[in-house]
């Protein structure tokens, strides 16, 4: 025994069980480390500042824009762009800049409400689906599949055309938009949530917990979900670049809102058929969307890439 | 390989049998009424039970849809509201001019996203590798209807004046016209694409370049396009293939607007004429086969790579 000892590498002794303060980064400042790196990324402050004129513009419209985005009187239709009217004006004689900037709002009083409930409802259904396995991940994993092999737009237009059946035309409320957007969120939110979840599911604190007796909503609610939290930071923020497709989208082919609203995509429907004559009524809209949309995607690009490291 | 086929394809039925279920209930129970919806807030109780019952939607709902599944597999997708012609009349020659505007857009894309792919990767971290990468990111996220409409200013009657803004009649005209007029859409779907197949072509030649075995090619002495060419890009593109099949079903919902935008009548287009007069039969018709569209080129995809991948033919065997 004593002969072997002396060939035993000599190991550091942890006294009390304490790591030394230096190797163990608390949370906390991990997290400051994170918001840190992201908040340096250029991408991520092009994006933000895009993302925050639009914010600004969808709540503070009106008082930006310099004329009445649904006043008619100006001068004839379809007036190209001058020192007065930057963007023109569109067939009906308004004034473009003023409307690109109050349609900002039909978009974003929608978007994010309709990502945060697809990634919420996704949440709980992924954590359900990764904790419990079996015939339970079975069946809801094959209905997500059925779900999933429809277009977002394809889907809903057929539950916002199926819920507004018993009334005239087609009516469509924000409510409805984030109800539907946000539901037709929740499969592929629950996917990516249930893989994350997978590899938690046999980590060593989810089986302590078990042995401890903790009831099934605990373990995945205050045990697993605080350490799947990454991927659905990442998903919230694709999700929110994929809502704002996805209303702008809805609201080109008549599911948003109506005339004399200003909106982008309603913009661009009402005045295409003269875009020979008109450019100006259908390019300016197109940009705004564009903006937005790639500005969020910037955001979702460097926050997907900071967590992942 | 045999056995790999059967349960794949028995996967996709069932979930192609779910999705019919979800669709009916969608498009049969969430509207209310038919007999209703059709006649309007005018007709007499006794003619709207009178349309249900020619309709036959007075029966239980597992009877009608069993009913309308067992059609459905013979290619009948039932009769319009509206004046009682079977679907498939406008559907199949819809579906026809929709796969038509699909292949056209992958034709234009596919070839260009694997270059940009491959010549990104090989540049990797550099410059032009960045710029293909958040070119790529940016159009794959734009809506289609907005790079649509852009494209049309630029190159439609407003200034360049090549190609027409609108694709909708002239399916009957020449083959060239055709293409002609529908330039503008294909491109406005293959931009979209171009994201996504670029994507994966460059991760997939990033796993090549970085692999054993073309290391080994190398230190073998033989030339850098062999390299390439043999050992590198045949695996590289294994991947890309299932991205290209998966963004086929995918292409759909674009489809949508970019068929409403240049009023071609194809199968988004009709989805949304169908929606718009709350042609039910129609609507769910159309949805129907744009699941089908999807399972079937996923699962083209997934035989496709297994049968390219000696891996997969091999170990799924026995």
């Amino acid at each position: 025994m004593s002969s072997l000892s002396g060939n035993v590498p000599e190991l550091p002794v942890i006294v009390e069980g304490r790591v030394p303060a230096a190797q163990l980064d608390s949370p906390s400042r991990v997290r400051r480390d994170t918001l840190r790196q992201i908040l340096r990324s250029p991408t991520f402050v092009i994006g933000a500042l895009v993302t925050l004129f639009w914010v600004a513009c969808a709540l503070f419209g009106e008082s930006i824009a310099p004329h009445d985005p649904i006043d008619e009187s100006f001068e004839a239709s379809y007036v190209s762009p001058s020192w007065d009217f930057p963007f023109g004006l569109d067939r009906n004689g308004r004034d473009i800049v003023s409307r690109v900037i109050v349609g900002s709002r039909s978009v974003l009083e929608v978007a994010p409400a309709a990502s945060i409930l697809g990634v919420v409802l996704g949440s709980l259904l992924g954590l359900v689906m990764g904790y419990f396995g079996g015939w339970v991940d079975n069946v809801i994993g094959r209905v997500i599949d059925a779900i999933l092999a429809i277009p977002l737009i394809v889907l809903a237009i057929l539950v916002l055309t199926a819920l507004s059946a018993s009334s005239e035309g087609i009516s469509i409320s924000p409510l409805k938009l984030i109800m539907v957007v946000g539901l037709a969120f929740t499969p592929i939110v629950a996917r990516t949530v249930r893989s994350a979840v997978l590899v938690e599911r046999d980590l060593d604190y989810v089986q302590a917990a078990k042995l401890r007796g903790e009831r099934a909503p605990y373990i995945m609610l205050a045990e697993i979900l605080p350490n799947v939290m990454g991927p659905i930071i990442v998903e919230l923020t694709v999700r929110l670049g994929y809502a704002v497709f996805a209303v702008a989208t809805l609201a080109f082919l008549g599911y948003g809102p109506q005339p004399p609203t200003p909106d982008w995509g309603l913009e661009i429907a009402e005045q295409y058929a003269d875009v020979s004559l008109a450019w100006w009524a259908v390019v300016f809209p197109a940009l705004a969307i564009a903006s937005l949309v790639v500005a969020i995607n910037l955001i979702a690009d460097t926050v997907q890439q900071v967590l992942d490291q | 390989m045999l056995r790999y086929i059967a349960n794949r394809v028995a996967l996709g039925l069932v979930s192609l049998l779910l999705l019919s279920m979800m669709i009916y209930a969608a498009a049969q129970v969430l509207p209310g009424n038919p007999g209703r919806l059709v006649l309007g807030r005018e007709a007499t109780a006794g003619a709207v039970e009178e349309f249900n019952r020619s309709l036959g939607v007075d029966r239980p709902l597992p009877v009608r849809y069993a009913d309308w599944l067992s059609d459905a597999v013979r290619g009948d997708f039932g009769s319009n509201y509206t004046d009682g012609r079977p679907v498939t009349d406008d559907l199949i020659p819809a579906l026809q001019k929709s796969l038509f505007l699909a292949l056209f857009a992958f034709v234009i894309c596919i070839p260009f996203s694997i270059l940009a792919g491959v010549f990104a990767a090989m540049r990797r971290g550099r410059a032009e590798d960045r710029a293909i990468t958040v070119t790529g990111l940016s159009l794959a996220v734009i809506p289609e209807f907005v790079l649509g409409a852009v494209l049309v200013t630029v190159f439609g009657p407003a200034f360049l004046g090549w190609f027409p803004g609108i694709a909708g009649t002239l399916f009957e005209a020449s083959f060239l016209t055709k293409l002609d007029s529908l330039f503008l859409p294909a491109l406005a779907l293959a931009l979209v694409l171009f994201g996504y197949i670029a994507r994966m072509a460059r991760a997939g030649t990033i796993e090549a370049l970085d692999a054993d075995y073309t290391r080994t090619a190398t230190l073998k002495g033989l030339g850098r396009r062999q390299v390439l060419g043999r050992h590198v890009l045949r695996n590289a593109l294994l991947p890309t293939i299932a991205v290209i099949a998966t963004n086929m079903g995918y292409l759909f919902g674009g489809i949508v607007a970019i068929e409403r935008l240049f009023g071609y009548p194809g199968v988004g287009f009709l989805t949304l004429q169908s929606a718009t007069i709350k042609n039910f039969p129609m609507l769910q018709a159309c949805v129907l086969i744009i699941g089908i569209v999807y399972f079937a080129a996923t699962l083209a995809g997934d035989l496709l790579i297994s049968a390219l991948n000696p891996r997969i033919r091999l170990t799924r065997q026995g």
